[in-house]
């Protein structure tokens, strides 16, 4: 997983603040098409100049939920306010918001600087400020030298840049991208991500995004809503999601996991352990789990939290017995799959810290796994 | 047969572009050859009613008279001046009203959802099972002193005299507007279709109301469609014969109604011919404008 460009800077969590008022509120808010509820009561708080990206498979409701802060949907049920006013009702061309559209609908007809002047001219802005303006907007996203082009003489990440610079012109309170990096390459994407990032960070605009990708997610986020079948799952920072999932859902959509199911056999304010028919010895983690005790629950444990070795720990807790099934050589770490006695096939990730490692663990080997204490994460739906 | 095509020097793709190029030197190309000539001939009461161009001498002396005096009679005639204008008066007023009247259809047609599209697509088709004919001759019907529509004016008690509708200019509209307004819609609706409608979601993002998204991003996207229906309706309409004499005043001078009777009542075929071969002039030029608006037009039909 990627790391967060925002891991260096200063802490920016408004939401940890009580005190921090939400710039965008969305309450108990359902869109129905017909029978089917795209968007199932979502309440959300959005603080100013977060990247809160909406994540989620596709027919999840995270478009719609974009569409409705949009304007383009009006809400069956609930309400949005963005900076203390009612959106509800007020059509997309009066909303302090705009959009970067995924197809990037960039007008085919117009040149780049006209694309980008649209929308002050709605304004009926004078011609030398539009001018100025838009001339500052293509620096920023580097397209002054091709104002005079068409859109069908740009790349794809040329459009791109047009299509946000045409978005954040109008300096709006709100700025909504659908899937703003889908359509570039993987080397462009990841450019791109950095430069979105910074722009926000110079502009100071709130951005919402809507995003499949977990790892763009991942990057871009302050904060991430995961969104199931209408409704939000979790939300939080890409850590907190990634380390501390509420749900199996949410620790199987992001990266992947060994989902261990077991029962209670000990539970403690301070530690549970966990039976689990998989495993000869018991899951021991150091925190305690709101459940009954035999109750089913699942241990979520990462694969690169697992450890491999030869010998046979000395441990009551926590370890397994296995056999390597297969590895996959990725340059950077290696994937292992490695299968317990009871069929059951665990992965786990290591590391390439050493350039040559004659005695690296082969197939077939026999082999112990281990975790830590701290390593699993228990769910209990 | 390939073998022969090959000793000829031909491949398949060179026969296949080559039938398209036939078609029209056989049924274009030749048969304006043919009017270009006869246009140039002199008129003589004989079979045909012209003289040769070329003419044996039988002193090895081969003659060619070209008479341009046809054309000079077009010039000298204001007749044939005024028949002119006033078909393009027509002409272009009615596409007009095509426009206006098929442009809101096309759009409705196309915004409307994909299964009533194509019943309303093939309802525009319809008048196309009736004969042509037919369906000027209904509007005699519709529009004449004791027709429908003078009926039912008069039986409501609005009117006491019929209104004169027939053999009057409005007639020649009605009936051209009615006729043609298919070809208006059809390239309008292939283009309004097409269209990408989150260009208007786009626009309406940005601050456009419905409106002023329609005046600048449909509008401009639909020029196009909107060229292309134009023509389709302008050049037949300029050289229409059949609605002005069915029912137009007899008096209205159109340039089809002029050639008809240069040909068939005066049989004047040298200035029949001239009076068509100015016609085709008078309508490549349209056809020039709109073949060099399309080529200096990038593929996503964009403006400037």
């Amino acid at each position: 997983m990627a790391t967060s460009p925002r891991a260096t800077q200063q802490k920016f969590e408004p939401w940890t603040d009580p005190d921090a008022k939400p710039y965008v509120r969305i309450e108990k808010v359902t869109k129905k098409f017909g029978d089917f509820i795209a968007v199932d009561d979502v309440s959300l708080s959005i603080y100013k100049k977060e990247i809160f990206c909406l994540l989620g498979a596709s027919g999840c409701g995270k478009t719609t939920l974009l569409r409705m802060l949009a304007g383009f949907e009006r809400p069956t049920s609930g309400k949005i306010f963005i900076d203390g006013v009612d959106m509800t009702s007020i059509p997309p061309y009066e909303r302090p918001v705009n959009m970067m559209f995924q197809s990037y609908a960039i007008f085919p007809h117009m040149t780049v600087e006209q694309n980008v002047a649209f929308g002050l001219k709605q304004e009926r802005l004078k011609k030398d400020e539009i001018e100025s303006r838009v001339n500052d907007m293509l620096n920023l996203v580097r397209m002054g030298q091709f104002a005079k082009r068409k859109p069908h003489q740009l790349s794809g990440g040329q459009r791109q840049r047009v299509a946000l610079a045409r978005s954040l012109v109008k300096k709006p309170k709100l700025l909504l991208l659908d899937e703003p990096l889908a359509a570039l390459d993987k080397k462009l994407r990841e450019h791109t991500q950095f430069e979105l990032i910074n722009i926000q960070e110079t502009l100071g605009v709130t951005f919402v995004v809507v995003t499949h990708d977990q790892e763009e997610a991942m990057t871009l986020s302050t904060r991430i809503g995961l969104m199931n079948h209408g409704e939000i799952v979790q939300v939080g920072t890409p850590s907190e999601i990634y380390e501390y999932p509420s749900s199996r859902f949410v620790s199987e959509f992001i990266g992947s996991v060994n989902m261990f199911e077991g029962r209670l056999v000990e539970d403690e304010p301070s530690y549970v352990r966990i039976g689990c028919d998989d495993l000869e010895a018991p899951i021991y983690v150091d925190h305690g789990v709101s459940s009954a005790p035999g109750a089913t629950v699942w241990a979520a444990i990462r694969p690169e939290k697992i450890t491999i070795s030869r010998e046979k720990p000395d441990a009551t807790d926590n370890w397994a017995a296995a056999i390597v099934q297969d590895i996959a050589y990725m340059g950077d770490m290696s994937i292992y799959l490695l299968r317990l006695d009871s069929g059951k096939v665990v992965r786990v990730t290591q590391p390439n810290i050493y350039r040559h490692a004659d005695d690296r663990i082969t197939w077939e080997e026999h082999v112990y796994l281990q975790w830590y204490p701290e390593s699993p994460v228990v769910v209990t739906k | 047969m390939k073998s022969l095509l090959k000793r000829l020097g031909l491949e398949g793709r060179t026969v296949v572009t080559a039938i398209p190029y036939l078609w029209l030197l056989l049924f274009f190309l030749i048969p304006f050859v043919i009017v270009l000539k006869i246009s140039f001939s002199t008129s003589q009461i004989a079979m045909p009613p012209y003289e040769p161009l070329l003419h044996w001498t039988g002193d090895k002396v081969m003659q060619i008279k070209l008479n341009l005096g046809n054309f000079a009679f077009l010039v000298e005639d204001d007749l044939y001046w005024r028949a002119y204008l006033n078909s393009i008066k027509v002409a272009a007023v009615s596409t007009i009203l095509c426009l206006l009247i098929g442009y809101p259809m096309a759009y409705a047609m196309a915004r409307s959802n994909p299964s009533t599209r194509n019943i309303l697509l093939l309802l525009v088709a319809l008048p196309f099972f009736t004969s042509f004919l037919l369906r000027v001759y209904a509007w005699i019907g519709i529009l004449k002193n004791n027709g429908f529509i003078n009926n039912a004016l008069i039986s409501l008690g609005l009117i006491d005299q019929p209104i004169q509708m027939l053999q009057t200019d409005f007639a020649v509209y009605i009936g051209i507007v009615y006729s043609y307004l298919p070809f208006m819609i059809m390239p309008l609706y292939a283009n309004l279709e097409k269209m990408d409608l989150t260009l208007l979601e786009a626009a309406a993002d940005l601050g456009s109301r419905p409106w002023q998204g329609f005046l600048k991003i449909t509008l401009p996207l639909s020029k196009p469609g909107i060229i292309a229906g134009c023509l389709l309706v302008f050049i037949p309409a300029v050289g229409e014969f059949v609605i002005p004499s069915l029912l137009g005043d007899p008096g209205m001078l159109m340039i089809g109604k002029v050639l008809w009777t240069e040909f068939f009542n005066n049989r004047d075929w040298p200035v029949a011919s001239a009076v068509a071969i100015a016609l085709l002039l008078f309508l490549v030029i349209p056809i020039m404008f709109l073949d060099r608006a399309q080529n200096a037009e990038p593929e996503e039909g964009g403006r400037k």
